[in-house]
């Protein structure tokens, strides 16, 4: 299954996204969170999220969804840090809603759907009714 | 590790510091209030991880210091400034002697650096808008066979336009781009922690003569 990684600036906003996440996932699936720095600071921090990216890929590749500006940029230096080649292929970053695209793409990656899927179902998720 | 880089961090730590208020206060008017305590969190990391004594050089420093503002820094300019130390770092292979040309080749990658990380031009509002006249002011003065001194004073001189110039234009890039015309009239807090770091070079080139 594809794995997710939900970095925030916010450790607790990134656990708590997972939390609401694995209610409709797998429980086998990896969602790991990368949320604020080690000392608990807000912010992002670009080699926790490298090892979350670690954690999170059993091989089918790893979706990775941010709140806002350093998330995205912090996630584009943890996958240029990796050092496996063929890991760096399979990770893609959405630009979705974190809430919503978290929710979405652990929904798909749980019936096994492949990596562009996964990705390309989040970005629908603006569309989507909360109700 | 060379004593003049070793140097040049210390005083980059050391302003950032003393300005921690003043780019927090900056900061706050059009961000998210936290460029000077983030700015100060990761250089003093940084002087944590680095000693005198360590066996480095040039670029494995410069790598090292990027790495830590990666992981410790927390707000976009984490990672804008550690790619722009890293870069600086892949650019100086096998160079042991800090002399003007290597500072011009860190300005230049460092410049890279950050807009290949951030995506931002001249005009956006951000750390560009003072890196890029300071780059191109020491590249120039270089040219004209300037002194190290020489050529730091030319790019602090551009450098200084350029976050007098963030005052007049709408942020197009981070959270300030979320205020649009209402960022106007406030300098940039980037733009200002870029002059301050090239005010703690030229201070540790000054002391050396």
């Amino acid at each position: 299954m594809v794995g997710l990684v939900i970095v925030s600036h916010s450790r607790m906003l990134a656990e708590g996204v997972v939390e609401l996440a694995y209610e409709m996932a797998d429980k086998a699936l990896h969602i790991i969170p990368a949320g604020g720095l080690e000392d608990g600071s807000i912010g992002t921090d670009a080699l926790r999220i490298m090892e979350a990216l670690l954690v999170a890929d059993t091989g089918d590749g790893v979706l990775v969804l941010g709140d806002m500006g350093s998330s995205i940029l912090s996630t584009q230096i943890a996958i240029d840090l990796l050092e496996d080649e063929a890991l760096k292929q399979r990770v893609k970053i959405s630009h979705a809603s974190l809430v919503e695209g978290a929710i979405i793409a652990a929904i798909q990656a749980s019936i096994g759907d492949p990596l562009d899927e996964v990705f390309n179902a989040t970005l629908q998720v603006s569309s989507f009714s909360k109700l | 590790m060379d004593s003049l880089v070793y140097a040049t961090i210390k005083k980059i730590t050391e302003k950032i510091e003393q300005n921690k208020d003043f780019l927090t206060d900056l900061d706050r008017e059009i961000g998210d209030g936290d460029h000077g305590i983030n700015m100060t969190r990761g250089f003093t990391a940084v002087l944590t991880k680095i000693s005198l004594d360590d066996d480095l050089d040039i670029s494995s420093t410069l790598k090292k210091v990027g790495m830590t503002l990666l992981s410790t820094v927390g707000g976009a300019s984490g990672p804008l400034y550690g790619s722009a130390f890293l870069k600086a770092s892949a650019a100086l292979k096998d160079i042991t002697t800090l002399t003007a040309p290597v500072l011009g080749k860190i300005l230049t990658a460092s410049l890279t650096g950050i807009k290949e990380r951030g995506k931002a031009v001249k005009g956006d509002k951000t750390m560009v808008d003072a890196l890029e006249p300071a780059c191109d002011a020491f590249v120039f003065a270089l040219s004209q066979n300037a002194s190290c001194l020489e050529c730091m004073d030319q790019a602090i001189a551009a450098a200084k336009l350029g976050v007098e110039y963030t005052k007049s234009i709408a942020a197009k890039k981070g959270r300030a781009s979320y205020l649009g015309a209402r960022s106007i009239g406030h300098q940039d807090p980037g733009a200002t922690s870029v002059l301050i770091i090239l005010e703690a070079i030229r201070e540790v080139i000054n002391r050396k003569g």
